[in-house]
């Protein structure tokens, strides 16, 4: 095995191993076979599994996710592509309304173990209806498990958590860290959904992020290193379960709390986690709580105007500087 | 390979009035469902199917056991046909442990998936994509199982129902979509908002499968249909779709009187009566009349019995508002 693959290596490879595992894993979504997916995350799985494992569908979001979950419910364990994640919009009826409530208002007399991957969030220049950060909008619905996986190991990990979770699961796969390299998930890989990594320890503020803010969380960090300012850095990596006591867990060490979220200020996903730690560990903090979210604006185009919208290491850095001297 | 219009034969004597009785259940039961909720017994709404029951009877009477239904909010009958008894019905719609969905989900989520019913949906065309999923799982499998969504007038004019046909058609899915067409989408008559005469089976040309139209009123009509359509899906010449014309005796939903409905149409139509159409069909085999008599009553006394037994129900335990979110059995979505 290589020393080193990228994130959109590991997505295909975390769905090779399950399909390879459990012959009801199948793929649908469109331009996902013979084509190995717009972002090449699907790259190889026609190939190795054929046409009755690997579905290309028409542009047809409603019944890409509507058939999956026909599929789960019945014996089969779909994984539904969404090609971005702002087109989730297009089928919203299914995350919202079918999905995460036919098993309870059923008394639970059903199951729908599928999995949504979809490409989510900015970087790439595609402008306001192709780059949002869209993982806020899953977490305002009960019922679904999201993923959100920061490096290729966890991709490969979590995916094979997913897949293997009999509850639906929105895994959200970061368009700009496509290209990221690291080492490869070891064979067996498998990282349990609702469990946050501590990816760099420190005793002064905690840094919490997700997906593509945990490498500009861990940029701020060294540059504050060389100020003297020790930053802990937690990968949330799920939003669903949400591990809040490793959250609180840093806090009674540091004390402070700074969220680094792409999606926007307004019904961000660190407002959940803040109000968390408001209930549960107010006593723990010392300083005011901030949160480096994007900006309540639809995302621009042009890199110097997306710059200003979302987090950046430059922005972190100076949020903490100002919490650490409160 | 079994051609579309392949003569089927109607059912005997004995089958029908099985048939009958069925249908003599669901129109006790929604009369039952409309008379509890006016003693405010069922709460929130209920949108009933007296009138339609030989769209769901005469289609299950085609059906294996094993095949998968998928139902709208107007769905009773279809919990019904699929053997849901009246009393976990109507314990549903009134809200007691002993209900269908434990009473979480009332009236317009029956469901009985031991039956392989999977679900009645409230969100107007959103199961249309489930039953082409099922459909295609069964086809994976390799089950021999097909499915069925039933599915109202006015989901025709909704994304869902187009592109259920079409991913249904390019996959060649043993899926069958069948509409009740009771002439009016909630308040206004489906003809006002569509360009075609028939809403459903008229577009499923476009999409290369082939639309029929029967009398939804006639359970032995409508189980002829269901079976050529069933047969051919199982055969793998893909999905079929069927047109039931019908028409509720009630309103839309709850206390609606339908006054939007013109009185010669309703006279007309109340003629028409999917019981009495059964009726005429039995007095053709030579059962007397007497016997059609006593299987409405067993069907009354079943129900009059079901609404007691659902009386004396005890409400949830309301710690079950917190269970059944996971399949864990739990809610619990945080450390």
């Amino acid at each position: 095995m290589a020393d080193v693959t990228t994130y959109r290596q590991a997505v295909a490879e975390g769905l090779a191993r399950e399909m390879r595992r459990d012959p009801a894993v199948v793929c649908l979504g469109e331009d996902i076979g013979a084509a190995g997916g717009v972002f090449k995350t699907t790259a190889g799985l026609y190939e190795e599994f054929g046409p009755r494992r690997v579905w290309d569908t028409p542009i047809s979001e409603q019944a890409i996710v509507g058939a999956a979950m026909g599929a789960a419910m019945t014996g089969m364990r779909p994984v539904a592509e969404i090609m971005f994640a702002d087109f989730l919009a297009c089928c919203w009826d299914y995350l919202a309304n079918e999905i995460p409530k036919v098993r309870y208002m059923t008394g639970g007399q059903v199951t729908v173990p599928l999995v949504v991957r979809t490409a989510n969030g900015g970087g790439l220049g595609f402008g306001a209806q192709h780059s949002q950060a869209a993982e806020n909008w899953a977490l305002t619905v009960p019922g679904l498990k999201i993923a959100a996986p920061a490096t290729p190991a966890d991709v490969t990990g979590m995916m094979a958590a997913a897949v293997r979770s009999d509850d639906p699961v929105v895994f959200f796969e970061h368009k700009a860290l496509f290209a990221a390299k690291g080492p490869p998930a070891p064979p067996g890989h498998v990282v349990e959904l609702g469990e946050a990594a501590v990816v760099r320890e420190g005793d002064d503020v905690t840094l919490v992020a997700l997906a593509a803010t945990v490498p500009v969380a861990l940029a701020a960090a060294e540059r504050l290193a060389g100020e003297g300012i020790g930053c802990e850095v937690i990968d949330l990596r799920c939003l669903v379960p949400l591990d809040a006591m490793t959250v609180l867990g840093s806090l009674a060490k540091t004390s402070r709390l700074v969220t680094v979220e792409e999606n926007p200020y307004q019904g961000g996903w660190g407002g959940t986690l803040v109000s968390i730690v408001a209930d549960e560990g107010f006593g723990l903090l010392d300083a005011p709580v901030r949160r480096v979210a994007a900006a309540c604006v639809p995302l621009p185009f042009a890199d110097a105007l997306e710059r200003e919208v979302v987090p950046t290491a430059d922005k972190v850095v100076t949020t903490v500087r100002d919490l650490s001297t409160y | 390979m079994t051609g579309a219009r392949e003569a089927v034969a109607d059912p005997d004597a004995t089958e029908l009035l099985a048939l009958y009785e069925q249908m003599a259940v669901v129109r006790h039961t929604e009369q039952a469902a409309h008379d509890l909720f006016l003693s405010g017994l069922v709460k929130g709404t209920t949108h009933l199917a007296a009138g339609q029951e030989a769209v769901a009877v005469g289609a299950s009477a085609a059906l294996r056991e094993d095949d998968y239904v998928f139902a709208t909010y107007r769905g009773h009958h279809h919990a019904l046909a699929r053997g849901a008894t009246p009393e976990e019905c109507l314990a549903e719609l009134m809200s007691r442990a002993s209900g269908l969905c434990g009473a979480k989900g009332g009236s317009m989520h029956l469901t009985k998936a031991s039956a392989h019913m999977l679900g009645s949906y409230a969100i107007v065309g959103a199961h249309l994509p489930m039953a082409v999923g099922a459909a295609w799982s069964a086809r994976l499998r390799g089950t021999g199982q097909i499915a069925v969504a039933f599915f109202g007038d006015g989901a025709t004019n909704i994304g869902a129902f187009h592109e259920a046909l079409n991913l249904a058609a390019v996959w060649t899915l043993p899926v069958l979509f069948v509409c009740e067409n009771n002439l009016y989408m909630e308040y206004t008559p489906i003809a006002d908002v569509t360009a075609v005469a028939s809403p459903a089976a008229d577009r499923a040309p476009a999409y290369g499968i082939p639309g029929e139209v029967v009398d939804g009123n006639d359970v032995v009509a409508v189980r002829g249909a269901v079976t050529r359509l069933a047969g051919r899906a199982r055969a793998g010449d893909g999905p079929g779709l069927l047109e039931a014309r019908t028409y509720r005796h009630f309103g839309h939903s709850r206390a609606d009187p339908a006054a939007y409905r013109p009185a010669e149409e309703v006279e007309r139509w109340l003629k028409h009566d999917p019981l009495d159409v059964a009726r005429g069909r039995l007095t053709g085999l030579g059962v007397p009349a007497g016997e059609v008599d006593a299987a409405d009553g067993r069907a009354a006394d079943l129900v009059r019995a079901a609404v007691e037994a659902a009386k004396d129900a005890p409400a949830p335990d309301p710690g079950q508002a917190l269970t059944d979110v996971w399949a864990d059995g739990g809610a619990r979505w945080r450390t």
